[in-house]
């Protein structure tokens, strides 16, 4: 760990510390201390689960275990446009697997990664409730509804704009 | 210990009223297959193979976790619970490679043999293939995950037996994977090499590396002087692989399958076990009157090795600085031995059988070369040498009885019990009693260290004071022992630790299964031939007195330092 934490900005560290410190001692804090690391680092790098796995006297395996076991903690960084596509019951039947294949191949990676230049990241989401409207896609805050395949290179587009005018 | 009646098969019996019905029917004489069952270690009903029919329950029930209650009507082997069985093995053979003719454990494993035994003789489910990961960086342990049924038996050994806590479930569903955290490799990880886990696998997903080719080229290369040392623990072990009871001492025919096998010379680790005795109680008795770091722990187990400088790396100056007997024994095979018999020590090929798999490892690291060559070049297992025995078709049963080779072949009833909990202490103040006192030890059995608790505790009257001992067998019971030396509390002066429960008879390398049972059967062994044997202290062996005399000059001494002794590193990964 020593490399890794060598790696990860002081401050980071710092914050990490504080969240740690506030559950230290409180049986079941793992998964708080989790979400809240991931909701200030934007993800769960290494150097912080192991972190976290010492401060709690915890075993870095079982950190690593909780942490790839629940789909809502990620080890990598999120791109800044994060692509989710609903595979709840009734979007999956409504394609939203031809979806998932689109994207990756429009964006050249696998779900779960995120794009090189940092811009894209593609997650499978379950059930938004809003099934009568699958399948769901959602970027970032922004959802769209039936989607469809042949609908993927213009919800790209669409990205692309945003970005171009800064929103 | 109140008892209970129920019917399991029309046979009504009584049984304990916290057994489970798997319990009771066994006691009844009834057969219910299970796979991820480990008694008393692992028992969480998640393979779904001991399942049977409760009277009145709607659904099957897994046996092995489920509790008797009175008057309850068991029925073990009707059509629904033979067609659930067979669709439960059906369904992890379905994602199971069929690589059976080439697996390290064909004809050992238990997946295979329940097929055999539920009459499995076609599959109606084809599955995606598991996620494989093949990872053999270790030189002591290979995982292939495409072999692993998920039946968690190591992560309950490696966990809560040894609190290594390496391996974990990773991801979910059908893509969990068991592994290191991060998905790293049994060297990236904190991992002891123990080898517990191979002794748990019921497939092939974790087993030793084998070095069995590498042994047999060596044999079968006329330039090669190959000789074999036998560790203390094999004698009373590895007669389980031929149908012997456990604990079967088998010394002699050992000695002479070895020897048919092809070996030039066949020694015996308990000359290094008495060697280590020598200079590990003059170390200690160095300490202690030199005021040096104490409590000394032992040395001599290389998974402990592991976890003191992956763990404790801080406490690394209370670790005596003896080598291994086996690595004694590797280094001065190569010079001692080499000189005596005027061989060039880089046509020694030096060979160790252990009852573990942290020896391989401890073989490979760098500084075990104090000869300038591999001090051991490969070591075998306990299975691993009765595959080869096998292999040479050579029947224990009727293989003659022969004696170790000199000058190695003597060891003392010391050099015995190193393979068994407590064995090094009482070897240790056997010797250590008559460097103080210059008298022998009247008793030589301490009773207080043997046995299978967790910690033993004994308090030994030495030149005048009294000493504080402590023995440890299995990691998980060494934290506490630890924790004191880190603040400075420890009552202790000495301390022997061996990384595996039961002592190295219950090793990574021994056969299967190792449970409660064989490792008494096996430490009774060891006793047994430590009472059989003349000498029963390492200062008595004649050849210790012989190498010290023609080689070594003194206990402590520089060549003793250069050859016997080594250092630790701290390689902590948290601090």
């Amino acid at each position: 760990m020593s490399v890794t934490l060598k790696q990860a900005e002081q401050k980071d560290v710092e914050l990490v510390d504080r969240i740690i410190s506030a559950y230290e001692g409180q049986p079941g804090s793992l998964i708080p201390v989790l979400h809240e690391t991931q909701k200030v680092l934007g993800f769960l790098p290494r150097w912080a689960q192991d972190r976290i796995a010492q401060r709690l006297n915890i075993s870095p395996s079982e950190v690593n275990s909780v942490v790839s076991f629940y789909s809502l903690f990620s080890e990598k960084p999120k791109g800044k446009y994060c692509i989710g596509v609903c595979k709840g019951t009734a979007c999956y039947v409504k394609n939203s697997e031809g979806i998932i294949e689109k994207l990756q191949k429009e964006l050249g990676i696998e779900v779960g990664d995120t794009t090189d230049d940092g811009m894209y990241s593609l997650e499978v989401l379950r059930c938004l409730g809003a099934c009568g409207l699958g399948p769901i896609v959602t970027v970032n805050e922004k959802v769209y509804t039936r989607m469809k395949p042949e609908k993927v290179r213009d919800m790209l587009r669409d990205i692309e704009d945003m970005e171009k005018r800064g929103e | 210990m109140s008892m209970i009646e129920l019917t399991i098969d029309n046979k009504r019996i009584k049984v304990d009223k916290d057994s489970t019905i798997l319990e009771a029917a066994r006691q009844a004489g009834i057969t219910v297959p299970t796979l991820c069952y480990l008694e008393g270690v692992h028992q969480v009903g998640s393979c779904r193979v001991c399942v049977v029919e409760v009277k009145g329950s709607k659904n099957l029930v897994p046996s092995c976790i489920t509790k008797v209650q009175n008057g309850m009507k068991v029925i073990t082997n009707s059509e629904r619970v033979r067609n659930a069985r067979r669709t439960m093995v059906n369904l992890l053979l379905s994602n199971h490679p069929d690589d059976c003719l080439a697996c390290a454990k064909n004809q050992k494993c238990e997946l295979q043999q329940l097929a055999y035994q539920l009459n499995i003789r076609e599959n109606p489910f084809e599955g995606q293939p598991s996620r494989a990961v093949y990872d053999d960086s270790s030189p002591a342990i290979i995982r292939d995950s495409s072999k692993c049924i998920l039946c968690r038996r190591c992560l309950t050994v490696c966990n809560s037996v040894q609190k290594v806590s390496v391996l974990a479930p990773l991801g979910r569903g059908y893509d969990t994977v068991i592994s290191p955290a991060y998905g790293q490799t049994v060297m990236e990880a904190t991992c002891v090499q123990c080898g517990q886990c191979t002794t748990v696998c019921p497939t092939g997903a974790l087993v030793e590396k084998s070095y069995i080719e590498d042994v047999w080229n060596a044999l079968a290369d006329p330039s090669k002087h190959v000789v074999v040392q036998i560790a203390p623990a094999i004698r009373a072990s590895i007669g389980e692989c031929f149908g012997y009871e456990p604990g079967t001492v088998l010394t002699g025919k050992l000695v002479g399958a070895v020897k048919a096998l092809g070996f030039d010379k066949v020694f015996d680790t308990n000359f290094t076990a008495d060697l280590t005795i020598m200079e590990e109680g003059s170390e200690l008795l160095h300490r202690i009157s030199s005021g040096g770091k104490l409590p000394m722990i032992t040395s001599c187990s290389p998974g402990w090795i592991n976890f003191v400088e992956q763990f404790y790396g801080d406490i690394l100056d209370h670790v005596s600085t003896c080598k291994s007997p086996q690595q004694m024994f590797g280094s001065v095979i190569k010079t001692y031995y080499a000189q005596k018999m005027g061989i060039d020590p880089a046509n020694i090929y030096s060979v160790s059988v252990m009852p573990c798999t942290a020896k391989k490892y401890e073989a490979r690291r760098e500084e075990m070369q104090s000869s300038g060559f591999w001090d051991v070049d490969a070591v075998l297992t306990t299975r691993e040498l009765a595959a080869m025995i096998n292999e040479a078709g050579i029947q224990m049963d009727k293989i003659d009885e022969q004696n170790f080779d000199i000058p190695f072949g003597e060891g003392s009833g010391a050099g015995a019990i190193f393979g068994n909990t407590g064995g090094v202490m009482e070897a240790a103040l056997r010797t250590v009693y008559k460097l103080v006192t210059g008298e022998e030890l009247e008793n030589v059995e301490l009773t207080d260290v043997r046995g299978l608790k967790g910690i033993k505790e004994a308090t030994i009257r030495l030149g005048g004071r009294d000493v504080s001992v402590a023995v440890v067998h299995g990691l998980g019971n060494i934290r506490e022992i630890l924790d004191q030396i880190r603040e400075g509390k420890s009552p202790y002066t000495f301390i022997e630790i061996m990384c595996c429960p039961g002592g190295c008879i219950g090793g990574g390398g021994q056969p299967t299964p190792t449970n409660h049972e064989t490792r008494k059967k096996r430490i009774e062994g060891l006793y047994k031939a430590d009472r059989n044997l003349e000498i029963r202290r390492s200062h008595q062996n004649p050849y210790v007195k012989m190498i010290y005399e023609e080689f070594l000059g003194a206990p402590l001494g520089e060549l003793s330092h250069k050859l016997l002794h080594t250092h630790y590193r701290d390689r902590r990964t948290v601090q």
